[in-house]
């Protein structure tokens, strides 16, 4: 592979609410035994990338523990791997990544360094399956200076969170906006490019100069017209988890057969960190419909169309409908939860009682945990 | 300068015939345990967690899947830079190239492994033993005793002791005596195939018989041993250890995780048992099913009704299908309105639509009593079974076999059906 990944994963936003509180974006679990940045690292690591920097700042400590060892994605190499890039103070510089592009700006010795012609850009907050191979093949066929890899939304989707794209027949983009309350196009930007090195280089450090910081703003949209921008559609699997009702909804797409059939049961696979657990473990009483357990469960009750993380223990006579419980969280007896998210590590007591009414609710519960 | 205090030495080379066509394709230690484990799984996941670092896994028979899963000792987290583990299969000298012919005659191959970390003590482990057990405080009860050769014991049932090597202590824990398989036992502390020795003893003794046939831990070295004059020492362990060689051991070690509170519990936080694990995803339960009192792996897809099993990893159990008192291993495929009542299912079967296991009265099996018995059924890895197939108890199947190989669709209680070589 001849190029070089870079993934942006510092971003954080208030459509998470209380679900930031914890982690970046990219570090939140997934589908019940990975975390979201788990998808573009495999993708990039089964693309052949052999080198690949995570660019972070907020919150990193649970991104930071989940990249500790590279192994499992196939990056713990003498050349290249795998390399996580948080903001340091040097004697020229004492900012934080002041957005996208100074981002990329601060870490210029890791694009200069390399040796490979071209960059895949990626955040780590998508759910997809994508050979950037074929991507790049596509952008040299094109003639692109940068390939932006496109989705049609259906129609009826709000796309005001994200960057629209219009192209025209030969799939170069005319217009591109960010972030439209009216959009023009349904057609959306999934934050994955492709780019040369060089050029790369030459535009983050113009951008950087002129006292821009910010990728889409200050060079997407700044240069078309001036550079060739291409799109590229995808058209399998893509969401972004970047806001409570994406997340959500996200993990429920995999209790469907064709989503789970399609990330889990088809070439290539999905890594994530190891955590060895035991198997997940069915006691008297357990009566589980339509739901995804993980590794390190107990269940002694009721659930029903939900989604289980590692290691969760759901008491006697507990009935979990509807909702998402993340990693190594206590359910005590008899507690009902209905339509929400409980975040990870909480004791719930027993006989509680939780449903959320107007859409997700995000349980947040430090209780003292008592085991034997 | 290469100094370890203490290597261990794993013995992983044997068949385990008794376990019948489980290991017909893989070595004892490499078979499947408890959901997503293998055998030698516990032994190495004892050792990283005892700080033993330093692991040779002798191998001969049928290692394959043994190596590829050990690799470099990635999950047990020994891919060390001086030590770690290594495989060390039996291979060619200038003369006298020999297999592996005994236990100790495999250690004795292997001096030059040994001596090249500089020990104090070599830990012999086997590698088909379910337990947990901290080596390290064995290896302070041999230091306080200044044992020569300390011996890992536990009671048995007196009625069971005929069964075992028996070992007869003093008051202080040494050894003065020791019986193999006695049929009026002075003692009920068997050993355990668990020895710890001083490395100049090991060596010793390992050179002094090299020359016997066979030459094995028990009936030969530890006897020598006892005759010099070491002092030897039994330590004694009481928690969980089962010896999975037989179908009806493995089937029981495998039904007693289920408990409630298991005897041995997997889910302990500070003694975990690591593994090799290809398949990460999470299960998934359908509406329509049913699980119960069963425990399973990663990536299994769950459309009908489990009681009391054991499932692997990335397993389907279709819609309609019954499974009790099982185990089903990784990536096998069983089809929709089966029935399986206590049957033992390696990797990789397919098992086709309506097909009903452990059916009908126990006969006692034809070829292989002493192998397959309890009222057990056993499928081989890799086999197949067509849609529509009856299989009575005490029966095995293994191969794939199509609807011609059964009567009339049916294979009887106590019928073997082994199709080999393809």
């Amino acid at each position: 592979m001849r190029a070089i990944g870079i993934i942006l994963a510092g971003g954080n936003n208030h459509r998470m609410k209380e679900l930031s509180q914890k982690r970046a974006i990219c570090a939140m679990p997934m589908a019940g035994s990975y975390r979201s940045i788990d998808f573009t690292l495999s993708n990039m690591s089964n693309s052949h990338i052999q080198k690949v920097a995570v660019l972070t700042q907020y919150n990193a400590r649970s991104l930071n523990e989940h990249l500790n060892s590279s192994k499992w994605w196939d990056f713990g190499r003498k050349q290249g791997g795998l390399e996580v890039r948080t903001p340091v103070v040097t004697a020229s510089n004492s900012n934080w990544y002041r957005g996208t592009a100074d981002a990329i700006y601060q870490n210029i010795n890791f694009l200069k360094n390399s040796h490979e012609p071209y960059v895949v850009i990626a955040s780590g907050d998508c759910i997809y399956k994508m050979d950037f191979g074929k991507a790049l093949e596509y952008h040299i066929d094109k003639k692109a200076d940068i390939t932006v890899v496109c989705k049609d939304m259906a129609p009826d989707e709000n796309v005001e969170r994200y960057g629209t794209v219009r192209m025209n027949e030969d799939f170069v983009i005319e217009e591109f906006e960010e972030k439209p309350l009216q959009a023009k196009s349904h057609t959306i930007s999934c934050g994955i490019y492709i780019i040369r090195r060089r050029l790369l280089i030459e535009l983050i450090e113009k951008c950087v100069e002129e006292g821009n910081y910010d990728f889409v703003r200050d060079i997407l949209v700044r240069y078309r017209g001036i550079k060739r921008i291409v799109g590229y559609k995808m058209k399998d699997y893509w969401r972004n988890i970047a806001s409570v009702e994406d997340y959500f909804s996200t993990n429920m797409d995999f209790l469907k057969p064709e989503v789970r059939n399609y990330f889990f049961r088809q070439y290539p696979d999905i890594y994530s960190k190891v955590d060895d657990l035991p198997p997940a473990k069915y006691n008297v009483g357990s009566n589980i419909k339509n739901s995804l357990i993980s590794s390190g469960c107990i269940i002694n009750g009721t659930v029903e169309d939900s989604v289980l993380f590692k290691k969760s223990y759901i008491g006697n006579n507990c009935v979990i409908k509807n909702s998402i419980i993340m990693n190594d969280v206590y359910i005590g007896d008899n507690t009902h939860i209905e339509n929400c998210i409980v975040e990870s590590h909480g004791t719930i007591k027993a006989n509680s009682n939780y449903v959320g009414e107007n859409g997700i609710e995000i349980i947040l519960e430090k209780n003292e945990r008592f085991m034997l | 300068m290469i100094k370890k205090e203490m290597i261990a030495m794993l013995l992983a080379g044997g068949q385990g015939s008794r376990l019948g066509v489980l290991t017909s394709k893989v070595a004892k230690p490499a078979v499947a345990f408890g959901g997503k484990y293998r055998i030698i799984d516990f032994p190495l996941s004892n050792c990283i967690n005892s700080g033993v670092d330093t692991v040779g896994v002798l191998t001969q028979y049928q290692p394959l899947r043994l190596n590829t899963h050990i690799g470099i000792g990635i999950p047990w987290d020994l891919d060390r830079n001086i030590g770690g583990v290594t495989v060390l299969p039996p291979y060619e000298k200038s003369d006298n190239s020999e297999w592996y012919t005994g236990t100790a005659n495999a250690i004795y191959q292997n001096l030059e492994y040994m001596d090249s970390f500089n020990p104090d003590y070599v830990l012999i482990l086997s590698g088909d033993h379910i337990y947990k057990m901290d080596y390290e405080v064995m290896l302070d009860f041999h230091k306080a005793n200044n044992a020569e050769v300390t011996i890992a014991v536990m009671p048995v049932p007196w009625e069971e002791a005929s069964r075992f090597g028996i070992m007869i202590t003093d008051d202080q824990k040494r050894i003065t005596d020791f019986e193999e398989k006695p049929a009026n036992p002075r003692s009920n502390l068997a050993s355990m195939g668990i020895y710890i020795f001083n490395w100049k003893t090991l060596k010793e003794a390992l050179i002094k018989n090299a020359d016997q046939p066979a030459l094995d831990f028990g009936k030969h070295v530890i006897p020598y041993c006892h005759a010099n004059g070491s002092p030897l020492y039994a330590y004694e362990f009481t928690g969980y250890w089962k010896d999975v060689g037989t179908l009806s051991s493995y089937w029981e070690a495998n039904m007693e995780l289920i408990d409630i509170v298991p005897e041995f519990n997997l889910y302990e936080e500070y003694w975990k048992i690591y593994t090799k694990s290809e398949i990460q995803p999470p299960q998934y339960i359908a509406s329509d099913s049913v699980v119960e009192r069963s425990i399973i792996g990663e990536g299994t897809e769950i459309y009908g009704k489990v009681y009391n099993s054991v499932i692997g990893c990335g397993v389907t159990i279709g819609a309609g299908t019954v499974v009790r008192d099982s185990i089903i291993m990784n990536q096998t495929v069983i089809g929709e309105n089966c029935e399986l009542n206590k049957a033992i299912v390696a990797e990789n079967v397919e098992i086709g639509k309506n097909v009903r296991l452990g059916i009908g009265e126990e006969a006692p099996n034809d070829t292989a009593p002493h192998i397959y018995n309890q009222g057990i059924v056993t499928v081989g890895e890799k086999s197949v079974i067509p849609d529509g197939v009856t299989v009575g108890k005490n029966s095995v199947v293994f191969g794939t076999t199509t609807a011609a190989d059964y009567d009339n669709l049916y294979l009887a209680s106590g019928k073997t059906l082994i199709k080999a070589g393809e």
